[in-house]
């Protein structure tokens, strides 16, 4: 594995989930380290989203553990809100809050949940907005903007928090082709700057060039993973490379 | 037959408006009451816990089962005196069974306002670390209000109208006014179609209200 020497943001220990008769998860292990790109790939079913859900605890968590920065989130005791303080969640329906404009979208949680002023967490609002380049969009309601802008708000949002770790769900699977290169450039700009990340996608382009680990899943438990070149140029398990010989 | 002749009835105009009155205080009393109890039991409908669910189910299939006017007869003979060891008025039953009744209707209300909203809400406020409660304040009720305006503004106009069942138990509202004219008079006609305008003067000010709101709160 990559990155041995590095902190470990989360990990995932014989990670089980169920939907009543449904086994979803088949008993994941991972480990995803500070400042990590980790890319999760697989066909659809896989269980890749319900991974990515199991992390902040948008899934109920079957058996096994998920440890956040020394926090296990399957145990009941944890107290699940503050962990999620320092995992931002990109959606892949973006769910803006439209009822409030794009400024308030991104002062909403900072304002309610950290108690910083209005002035304080609207100047880093701006920050945000600026960073993801729609900063001209403040006072606009999410109706009114494209699903490219939608989802770099919604990234703002998250990003507003100060998480430790994005984790995105399919961010670009909701958007017309011509709007996914804005989104990505966002998620790669964040990349650089060293924010952990993990990404469910079927962007195999942004896994091969952003992604320092790519994770194969296929019903339920990871097949597969290794750097981008490993994964992409020479995967060694044929389920691997069936879905690969699909998508690429 | 219509040679109407509401001089006679001109005289009892106090007792209309007396009658108006009582009408309107019982409505908006179970239109606060019935809010405040709907409320609770959306969210207790809405709950995890099977044993939280369980009464307000129960209690919204006895409200909703049964008619209005046995709920006025059993809470003004039946609960109230149990409960407070005696008569506390035609009045206060009246208002107590109105808000028993709007509240289960009320319940419902809420509980497919907040059900409509997408679930991916709950989960975008919930990520960001808000807790439940939070999430339901500043996210999912502010979008459900909207959505519950028009089913609130029909439930209003029901309790409105519904209200006259409390003549059953003599409480002087509208329509009682209305039955003690023409006992006075014998002039149906003349006593009853003043009872009539003024539902009428009630009610429909009522629907453009709502519909103003409506239209507030969507272009917002």
């Amino acid at each position: 594995m990559i990155n041995n020497s590095s902190k470990v943001m989360i990990k995932a220990k014989n990670l089980h989930k169920k939907f009543g008769d449904l086994h979803v998860l088949k008993g994941i292990d991972a480990e995803i380290h500070e400042k990590e790109v980790v890319v999760v790939i697989g066909p659809s079913g896989s269980g890749k989203s319900t991974f990515l859900r199991c992390l902040n605890l948008l899934e109920e968590i079957s058996e096994g553990e998920v440890w956040i920065e020394g926090a296990n989130i399957a145990d009941t005791k944890t107290d699940i809100n503050l962990v999620r303080r320092n995992v931002g969640m990109v959606f892949q329906q973006f769910n803006l809050f439209p009822h409030k404009s794009t400024l308030e979208n991104v002062t909403l949680a900072p304002q309610k949940i950290l108690k910083k002023s209005k002035a304080e967490v609207e100047a880093k609002a701006y920050q945000l907005l600026d960073k993801v380049g729609l900063r001209d969009k403040a006072l606009v309601y999410p109706d009114n903007l494209s699903g490219g802008q939608k989802q770099r708000v919604a990234i703002a949002r998250a990003l507003a928090m100060e998480p430790k770790v994005m984790l995105f769900d399919e961010p670009t699977s909701a958007l017309d082709p011509e709007m996914v290169g804005e989104v990505l450039q966002v998620m790669k700009q964040l990349a650089l700057e060293g924010m952990t990340m993990v990404v469910v996608t079927h962007e195999m382009g942004f896994a091969r060039e952003v992604g320092n680990r790519v994770l194969f899943m296929d019903e339920g438990v990871i097949v597969e993973q290794g750097t981008p070149d490993e994964i992409f140029k020479n995967p060694t398990n044929p389920r691997t490379k069936a879905f690969l010989s699909k998508v690429l | 037959m219509f040679n109407f002749d509401f001089s006679t009835v001109a005289a009892y105009s106090p007792m209309y408006l007396k009658g108006v009155v009582t009408t309107v205080e019982l409505t908006v009393l179970g239109i606060i009451f019935g809010l405040i109890l709907g409320l609770i039991l959306a969210f207790m409908r809405l709950s995890k816990h099977a044993a939280v669910r369980w009464p307000a189910i129960l209690y919204l299939n006895i409200f909703r089962g049964t008619p209005l006017f046995v709920q006025l007869l059993v809470v003004h003979y039946g609960f109230i005196p149990a409960i407070f060891g005696g008569s506390q008025g035609a009045f206060f039953s009246g208002a107590v069974a109105l808000a028993l009744n709007s509240g289960a209707y009320v319940s419902e209300i809420f509980r497919a306002g907040i059900k409509s909203i997408d679930r991916g809400q709950m989960e975008a406020a919930r990520s960001l670390g808000m807790t439940h409660w939070m999430a339901m304040k500043d996210v999912i009720l502010p979008q459900a209000i909207k959505r519950m305006i028009p089913p609130f503004g029909n439930e209003f106009i029901v309790l409105l109208k519904d209200s006259s069942l409390v003549a059953v138990i003599a409480v002087h509202d509208l329509t009682q006014a209305g039955r003690l004219v023409m006992a006075a008079t014998l002039k149906p006609w003349e006593a009853y179609i003043p009872v009539a305008i003024l539902y009428l003067m009630l009610t429909v000010p009522l629907t453009y209200l709502v519909a103003y709101l409506e239209r507030r709160l969507e272009s917002k």
